[in-house]
């Protein structure tokens, strides 16, 4: 026991050490360069130049960002205050109306269990799949580039064509799981038909996408975990588990809370593999109940199916405080990793 | 040196004035190079139209793009429209989504102005339904229509002992209770449970519906009468007994499922405007040929889909745009587009015209596809749509799709269809 605890000590003095060579090296050269820029001018109009140049220079960034990401923004949060038709435009101020419309709209809360469900049901398998297939990555493999290349192939692979393919593997009459699960005897499924099936296609079609990416940005992570620690943990006679459980995992523990916060933003808008599930006409309402229609799709739906744009403004506007909130309850669980060790 | 100046100047003053002038004929669309941008859905076949155009205005070059999805076209149009993008010179609005253009009906350049006095040419409901309730603006002008007919699978007719005559069937199902009979016998026929008589109960509901009454979920004022109007009771209890016989293949129209249904032989029928010939022959392909055959629709004609050409104000070219329009809606432009997507005209005068009534089509059996569908079209009394036709419709084939796959009971289907419909017409 006591030997594992100073391995664990261990870690936990290597850890600043150990997060060093991820982030700090850009930042000092940025630190470092304009600093010896401004030694060499002196005079006090190069100073005003280099105290105003940084800000030049980021400057591109935040102004595109304010006419592309802060003006609709806003501006979506105003359309919902109104009666709005995609066509006909502004009909009207309503205040909060269409907020409380929402709050008790059945297929919005249909919609939003939906979206958690497949959220849960696609994300946790996807992390811990890619924990340890980054695991098996670092281990000295044959062609090892070739494996690691290989994890990302179904990322760069267009999502319309994932989509178009899982659709016909989980097809009813002719699909391949459907005839694999009629020849063991358990007989077809009708994958589209129920909640249960039609969640569990979508989330193999989102994990088959993204396990790959995560498992290279795990990778990359694991790649920085000194290599002493692990030799000391060994000397110290911790178990492969232990050492996995006490040492890669807190390590890891940063570039979990990215990859989690990505999966969030990403599943809770999840849009484009659920409307490729269900093809053919009003394939945006998810199913003929609704089964496995997403937020984002009903969101679309209000959009241009029923043309009400201020409601679909209102719908867009609470999917965007949902992903703020569900990616901080997703920080706080994921802050319980290091409090356990 | 004072003649190099002039010259100079002189040499200069010639290319702006070539410039300019080069610029004017650009606009004018005389000699220049004026692109125009059609932009459509599926197959319109008007390779041919556009040849000849680019011949009559030279200068002019026709660019189109055709999007296979519908339901993305028009998701695409909309945000287009909606925010007076470049939507293209030509756009195509298809039947559906007609009223909820007439919602921005300031956005289209009027077609009046252009085509209002041949108005008559084209089939009355054709007209009117691209036109503003008060008959102020016309946003489009009618390309083709569907013209309901069946069309049916002679194999598998023949297997299940049935007639394959298209004459002899047209008898046996005068009436769609008729077919319903006619479905029993070819499902206990055929003997095997994967091909069912009909694709889905969904799209031969919008046939009846569309066949009993001037208007459907919304009367003329624009009230939602889903649960008022009889004929909409009565259309859904008739798609209840198709169900209830177990003759539908349960399929969604145009999802993969149902377009492999064409080649995989999932069912024997299927509801077919003129458009749907070309589908059908690009989806059961070389294998299907001779397989096919077309027979008058039960309850006699109908139509499904359709479209109106029409020209954003967003364009740059309007007066030209407007031209084409009318050319492609003209006799010439629709005959085009018959001969070689299969595209129904919507003006009566080319109903008599023997390259339609003697036209057969060879995959089908040699059925005389233009006597057909001219048959279907021409006796379809208008049908007015509310402007939330689209959800509501959506609304109410889903709940139907539900009691199809054995998700609820019919009549908690029906309650369904109701509650939906009045959501989805706020």
């Amino acid at each position: 026991m006591s030997d594992v605890r100073r391995a664990e000590r261990a870690t936990q003095a290597r850890r600043t050490s150990a997060t060093g060579p991820v982030v700090p090296a850009p930042t000092l050269q940025a630190v470092r360069a304009p600093r010896g820029w401004r030694k060499r001018g002196g005079g006090g109009r190069r100073g005003t130049e280099a105290r105003v140049a940084p800000y030049l220079f980021v400057s591109p960034f935040f102004l595109i960002f304010a006419v592309f990401g802060l003006f609709p923004l806003l501006y979506t949060a105003w359309v919902s205050m109104h009666d709005w038709s995609l066509l006909s435009g502004n009909e009207g101020f309503v205040g909060l109306g269409n907020y409380q419309d929402l709050a008790t709209d059945s297929q919005f809360w249909r919609a939003l269990v939906n979206t958690m469900g497949i959220f849960v049901i696609a994300t946790i398998p996807q992390l811990v799949l890619a924990t340890l297939l980054a695991q098996a990555l670092n281990h000295g493999l044959r062609a090892r580039t070739f494996w690691r290349m290989s994890v990302l192939v179904p990322n760069v692979t267009s999502v319309a064509a994932v989509g178009i393919i899982f659709s016909l593997i989980f097809a009813r009459d002719f699909g391949i799981v459907n005839w694999a699960l009629d020849s063991v005897g358990i007989g077809a499924i009708d994958w589209q038909a129920h909640r249960w099936s039609s969640w569990l296609a979508i989330s193999v079609m989102v994990d088959w996408r993204w396990t790959g990416y995560n498992a290279l940005i795990l990778l990359a992570a694991l790649q920085s975990v000194p290599k002493e620690l692990y030799e000391a943990a060994r000397i110290d006679g911790a178990s492969a588990w232990r050492q996995f459980w006490s040492i890669t995992v807190p390590m890891l523990r940063p570039t979990l809370v990215f990859v989690t916060i990505v999966a969030t933003i990403g599943g809770v808008q999840l849009f484009t593999e659920p409307l490729l599930f269900g093809s053919g006409v009003n394939a945006i309402a998810g199913g003929t109940t609704g089964q496995y229609q997403t937020v984002a799709m009903y969101l679309v739906q209000e959009a241009f199916t029923g043309q009400r744009f201020g409601y679909a403004a209102t719908i867009a506007w609470v999917l965007f405080l949902l992903i703020g909130v569900v990616s901080a309850v997703n920080l706080l669980l994921l802050r319980r990793i290091r409090s356990a060790d | 040196m004072k003649t190099t100046r002039q010259l100079v100047g002189a040499a200069v003053l010639t290319l702006v004035t070539a410039a300019v002038a080069a610029g004017c004929g650009g606009s004018s669309g005389d000699d220049g190079d004026v692109t125009l941008r059609v932009n459509l859905f599926g197959k319109f076949g008007y390779e041919k139209a556009y040849e000849q155009f680019e011949k009559d205005h030279p200068g002019v070059k026709i660019v189109e793009t055709a999007e296979g999805d519908l339901g993305k076209y028009n998701t695409k149009l909309s945000q287009q429209i909606a925010a007076n993008g470049s939507a293209g010179d030509v756009v195509a609005i298809e039947e559906g989504q007609t009223v909820s253009f007439l919602a921005a009906a300031d956005k289209f350049v009027n077609l009046q102005d252009a085509a209002g006095d041949t108005k008559d040419q084209w089939l009355p409901w054709v007209w009117d339904k691209a036109t503003t309730a008060d008959g102020k603006t016309t946003i489009g002008l009618g390309t083709d229509v569907g013209g309901l007919a069946m069309c049916y699978r002679r194999d598998l007719f023949e297997k299940a002992g049935l007639p394959t005559d298209r004459a002899e069937l047209a008898k046996q199902w005068t009436t769609w209770d008729d077919f319903i009979e006619v479905g029993k016998k070819f499902q206990s026929g055929i003997k095997d449970d994967k091909v069912h008589f009909i694709d889905a109960a969904t799209n031969n509901y919008n046939s009846i519906l569309m066949q009993s009454g001037d208007y459907t979920y919304f009367d003329r004022d624009d009230e939602l009468v889903v649960e008022e109007n009889p004929a909409v009771k009565s259309s859904w209890d008739t798609a209840m007994k198709m169900i209830d016989a177990d003759l539908s293949a349960k399929l969604v129209a145009f999802s993969d499922e149902w377009n492999a249904g064409f080649k995989n032989g999932s069912f024997a029928t299927v509801a077919c405007p003129a458009w749907m010939t070309a589908y059908i022959t690009e989806q059961a392909g070389d294998a299907g040929k001779g397989l096919w055959d077309i027979a008058t629709v039960p309850g006699g004609g109908g139509n499904w889909g359709g479209s109106w050409l029409g020209v954003p104000k967003s364009s740059k070219h309007q007066e030209l745009a407007v031209e084409l329009v009318e050319y492609l809606s003209g006799e010439e432009g629709q005959m085009l587009a018959y001969e070689s997507a299969g595209r129904l005209p919507s003006l009566p005068a080319l109903y008599d015209d023997p390259a339609l009534t003697e036209d057969t089509n060879e995959y089908f059996s040699d059925a005389p596809t233009g006597q057909l569908f001219v048959a279907g079209a021409s006796s379809l009394q208008p049908v007015y749509l509310g402007t939330k036709n689209v959800p509501v419709r959506d609304a109410v084939e889903n709940a139907m799709r539900s009691v199809e796959n054995g998700q609820r009971s019919a009549a908690k289907g029906w309650t369904t269809a109701v509650s939906d419909a009045e959501k989805a017409a706020r």
